[in-house]
């Protein structure tokens, strides 16, 4: 049976590893190194991993090309790599690194043939669609670009239909209101997006308590669930996560 | 090596090359421009192993095993291999040689007579049988076929030797569908039954990505890397 995937993010900038609240909103904390937390995640049995580059600088494109490097060589699990993503040599040059899937974010909106190329060339499992979404209105869910600072004025169901159409293999869907919060989900967003959609969706944003990734699998239908502040700032660790979701009788890889 | 050197220290240099070529467990990766060769090499040389990207037929003919990653389309996998005029060594290391090939996701459906992706295409057509896409209830099972899966691997597989917890990483879209029944060695379910994994003599395929699948992923390679000819 399939399993359910438990995926910490790492977040990059300028060479440490950062983790903001509402994408910066509510500040952020200096959470340490990547290649070491990493190789910590990997030894408690991480499902895959995600890097996101936040600064999206060329600088900061080096230090996740390096971090990828270092972090495949030991790391036997999938690595999706992102942030500023415009081309596809941009891809090309990850992929040779060692990410093994791209995550594309703002460039997808502003041109969204580049997911169509980019999933013809790689395949669609390679690319992976990262879509920010705040709810602007009760109910209403709007996706925005370029670290949560501009709004596109795009449904989040209509672009989620137009990017599984495009070729996308997989949709990492971040909730800007909840991001580092450590209050839960949005269950409601990741629910109407998992039903609209034929291919898999990662939660990500909100996630403080082993409990809310159990309502998101069971609640919402997530095909992956993805976290960062709760390894960060918790007491809760990969191998306690998966084994609370276990135990609540869902399908999981055993550590 | 030393002491080799040393008793064939009269001889020409070109002599030892050959020498260290034919003694050398050197496993080749192919790059075709469609596989994650990094991952894969990777995990080879985790394993202890050294690495060729084979460039000639020289190459292949001096590893000792040969591994085809594949990630994209059938139809351009195939093209690719073509291209570079790789079919024919492979004919000729794997049929006629039997070097011991692994495929990885693409690169085992590649084995097939044909496949659908990108357009009908002729394969490899060394394991009867053709590629064809997941049939499944698409509001239940999304597609691609995402994630860790369990395996149900026959008995007394070389493969499979020793691993005691057969969950594996799958990426596709596509299986590949195995006439003959006694090639396959493992099976996996996602809304019906589809072949993880094929072992025919030399002949190893996987669905899955083995190089991504952790401790128990890298216990199958290395059962592949100790298969010998």
């Amino acid at each position: 049976m399939l399993k359910i995937r438990l995926i910490p993010t790492l977040l990059l900038k300028n060479g440490r590893m950062v983790k903001p609240k509402k994408f910066g909103a509510d500040g952020e904390r200096d959470v340490g190194y990547p290649t070491t937390t990493a190789r910590i995640y990997n030894s408690q049995d991480a499902d895959e991993l995600i890097f996101l580059d936040i600064t999206a600088s060329t600088e900061g494109r080096n230090f996740l090309i390096n971090t990828l490097y270092e972090v495949s060589k030991d790391c036997f699990v999938p690595l999706t790599a992102g942030g500023g993503i415009q081309t596809i040599d941009d891809i090309q040059n990850l992929l040779k690194v060692g990410a093994d899937k791209i995550s594309i974010n703002t460039a997808a909106v502003q041109n969204p043939k580049l997911i169509s190329e980019a999933s013809q060339k790689f395949g669609s499992q390679c690319i992976v669609v990262s879509i920010d979404v705040k709810e602007t209105s009760p109910g209403h869910y709007e996706v925005f670009t370029e670290r949560g600072k501009n709004p596109t004025g795009i449904d989040v169901i209509s672009w989620t239909k137009k990017v599984t159409e495009l070729g996308a293999g997989e949709i990492l869907l971040t909730s800007i209101d909840r991001e580092g919060t450590m209050q839960g989900y949005d269950l409601n967003l990741i629910k109407i997006v998992s039903q609209a959609v034929s291919i898999p969706v990662i939660a990500n944003g909100g996630a403080g308590t082993r409990q809310h990734f159990v309502d998101a699998i069971k609640l919402s239908k997530a095909s992956a669930v993805a976290a960062s502040s709760v390894f960060h700032f918790s007491d809760s660790n990969l191998t306690q996560v998966k084994s609370f979701i276990f135990n609540s009788g869902i399908s999981i890889r055993p550590i | 090596m030393n002491v080799i050197l040393h008793f064939f220290n009269n001889l020409s240099i070109k002599n030892i090359n050959e020498l260290e070529n034919y003694s050398s467990n050197m496993i080749a990766i192919i790059d075709y421009g469609m596989g994650n060769v990094g991952s894969v090499t990777n995990a080879v040389n985790a394993l202890g192993y050294e690495v060729i990207i084979p460039k000639t037929k020289n190459d292949f003919h001096d590893a000792s095993h040969i591994i085809l990653p594949g990630v994209g389309a059938f139809a351009e996998g195939m093209k690719n291999l073509q291209k570079l005029g790789f079919i024919e060594i492979l004919n000729y290391e794997v049929i006629q040689n039997h070097k011991p090939f692994l495929g990885l996701c693409m690169g085992m459906q590649l084995l097939a007579e044909s496949g659908d992706e990108g357009g009908t295409t002729t394969g490899l057509s060394w394991i009867k049988g053709c590629v064809k896409k997941l049939s499944v209830d698409e509001k239940q099972f999304k597609i691609p076929h995402v994630g860790w899966n369990d395996i149900v691997p026959r008995d007394n597989s070389i493969l499979f030797k020793n691993v005691t917890s057969p969950i594996f990483y799958f990426v596709h879209s596509y299986h590949f569908l195995v006439e003959e029944k006694s090639s396959i060695a493992a099976e996996s379910e996602y809304g019906k039954k589809f072949v993880a994994a094929i072992e025919k003599n030399n002949i190893f395929g996987l669905q899955f990505h083995t190089e991504k699948s952790q401790r128990e992923g890298l216990k199958v390679l290395g059962n592949f890397l100790l298969t010998s000819n």
